[in-house]
């Protein structure tokens, strides 16, 4: 037996990336819509990006430039390991500079650097049914889809402002793709909901254990839901990141000490080194700089 | 009241494989009349009321609904889309066990708002507003309007499931047994209460009920059902002042007198 025997491109079998491409060529034509496919077992857990890693699997070429974040880092374990899998069984030129990678797969976050055309972002999709919470039954929720009749969504919005007085929900905040289907942007915060709206990059979505695949086209129409007297609002940090110092960006808060230190920082890694590199600096770097 | 039927019942029949669910029942339900439906359990009273609710479709027979624009539509021949549309806003459907019309799991005034959502009211304000209204108008405190129905009685899901289901306005609403489970004096409210609805709104109501004292209450017209059959129909004071029928004799006559 030869080697080409025993090795195909990028972990799958020609016929399974067939069928998955299929797959996403109708999500692309119907957007917001969950197409079923027939998800194989992944080397991985379910939850650890099966779906995510089978959509980069299907669409990846030789020529293509691999970036992978986990919660906006480059650096933490799920991308790590899933960059190191896509090197090992592809072959692939791999970064973390979010404006040279070709195909970006993410859990949970949108870079913040605007993404161009040509540029694909996959996205690792736990639950990807957004009326599951409130309607359990999956020949409903599809019926529910088919008829348009979202009533439902607004009631777990409606139920929001009743208990807290606003709309608490944070992350994997329901949208209305191009004026039709209901989507769950995977659990992304709701501050990066803004950036799918007529976002010059395709955007798909892979969940592996629920069998589904979606996508949203370049320049498509993506609108929060909300109500007239209660709109959509993003997060708003009261400080600037405390490394790079960029503001109207996504922080994650970090624990310094147990005395109660703590500081916020960019949740985009990549961002905030290019921030850095290019002499930004926010208040605790400066500090670090002028006691040296 | 007008002068075209609201509802017309032709012919209609449903078979479970060779057992017979209901036979040519034929009927017409006028705006403002409150029909019961009363026989024993296994009568098929309640496929009757599915199969004109289309939640079941009739193995023969035609229903047809004086819609808003006043031509008739034939149920079957309606799309789902738009037969789910005239169930969540022309009609109201009042099941037996509350927990089967209402979502547990949210507040009261999401259980009554939802059907406002669902036909495009987009303004918090204003659906808490409509959803307080309601409550008061089914006599419950409007300050439990954002506890969950689980935290209600009995008598108290049942009203809200009445509010829920009556926000839209509808002109037509199917009740199963509403008052099953209930003891006799909350059943009392909330008859009292369908009552008052039913008069002010203008509602076309069919109940179907094995209880002859709740048909006496609320309905001008009564059918009787006998396996599958309707065996008697009339004014609810014939029927049950002066019933004709063998059957209906018997059951007017073991109504326990206390």
């Amino acid at each position: 037996m030869t080697d080409l025997a025993t090795y195909n491109f990028a972990y799958l079998d020609e016929q399974t990336k067939r069928m998955i491409r299929r797959a996403i060529l109708k999500a692309i034509s119907i957007p917001g819509y969950q197409v079923p496919f027939a998800s194989r077992e992944m080397p991985m857990p379910y939850g650890w990006g099966t779906g995510g890693v089978q959509v980069t699997a299907a669409i990846l070429g030789p020529d293509d430039v691999l970036k992978v974040i986990d919660q906006g880092a480059d650096d933490t374990t799920n991308a790590v390991s899933i960059r190191a899998f896509f090197q090992k069984v592809a072959n692939v030129a791999v970064t973390t500079k979010t404006r040279e990678a070709t195909i970006i797969q993410t859990r949970h976050r949108i870079p913040e650097e605007t993404l161009t055309a040509g540029q694909t972002l996959v996205y690792q999709v736990p639950i990807p049914e957004p009326l599951r919470f409130l309607e359990p039954r999956e020949t409903e929720t599809r019926k529910m889809h088919a008829l348009e009749e979202y009533g439902l969504m607004h009631v777990k919005l409606y139920e929001d402002i009743a208990r807290n007085g606003h709309i608490a929900t944070t992350y994997a905040y329901p949208v209305k793709v191009e004026g039709r289907y209901v989507m769950d942007p995977s659990p992304t915060p709701k501050f990066d909901n803004p950036k799918m709206h007529m976002s010059e990059a395709l955007q798909l979505f892979g969940a592996g254990r629920e069998k589904r695949i979606y996508a949203v086209p370049p320049y498509t129409e993506v609108v929060s839901l909300d109500f007239e007297d209660h709109p959509f609002e993003i997060q708003h940090f009261d400080k600037p990141c405390a490394l790079c110092g960029a503001e109207q960006v996504y922080l994650d808060e970090v624990i310094l000490d147990d005395k109660g230190g703590r500081m916020f920082v960019c949740s985009d890694t990549d961002h905030c080194e290019d921030r850095r590199a290019h002499g930004h600096a926010g208040h605790l770097l400066a500090q670090q700089e002028a006691a040296e | 009241m007008s002068a075209v039927p609201l509802l017309k019942v032709n012919d209609v029949s449903k078979f479970y494989g060779s057992r017979i669910g209901c036979r040519n029942v034929s009927f017409e339900l006028w705006p403002g009349e409150v029909l019961a439906i009363v026989g024993e359990s296994g009568s098929g009273k309640t496929t009757l009321l599915s199969c004109l609710s289309t939640r079941l479709m009739p193995t023969s027979g035609v229903v047809e609904y004086h819609m808003r624009d006043g031509q008739y539509r034939d149920l079957a021949r309606m799309g789902e889309a738009e037969r789910r549309f005239l169930m969540r806003t022309d009609w109201g459907f009042v099941h037996q066990n509350p927990a089967d019309g209402l979502r547990m799991t949210v507040s009261a005034g999401a259980n009554v708002g939802e059907r406002l959502m669902a036909v495009g009211d987009r303004h918090y304000g204003n659906i808490r507003a409509t959803a307080a209204d309601w409550l008061r108008r089914v006599e419950i405190e409007e300050d439990r309007i954002d506890d969950q129905p689980r935290a209600f009685s009995g008598g108290m899901r049942q009203r809200l499931q009445i509010a829920r289901n009556l926000v839209t306005s509808p002109r037509l609403v199917f009740m199963d047994e509403p008052t099953g489970g209930l003891d006799v004096s909350v059943q009392a409210r909330l008859l009292d209460l369908v009552r008052g609805l039913v008069h002010d709104l203008g509602l076309s109501a069919i109940i179907v009920t094995h209880d002859l004292a709740v048909a006496r209450l609320l309905s001008h017209r009564m059918m009787v059902m006998k396996d599958g059959l309707v065996i008697e129909q009339g004014l609810t004071d014939r029927v049950l002042d002066d019933p004709r029928e063998p059957y209906t004799q018997l059951l007017v006559s073991s109504i326990l007198q206390v």
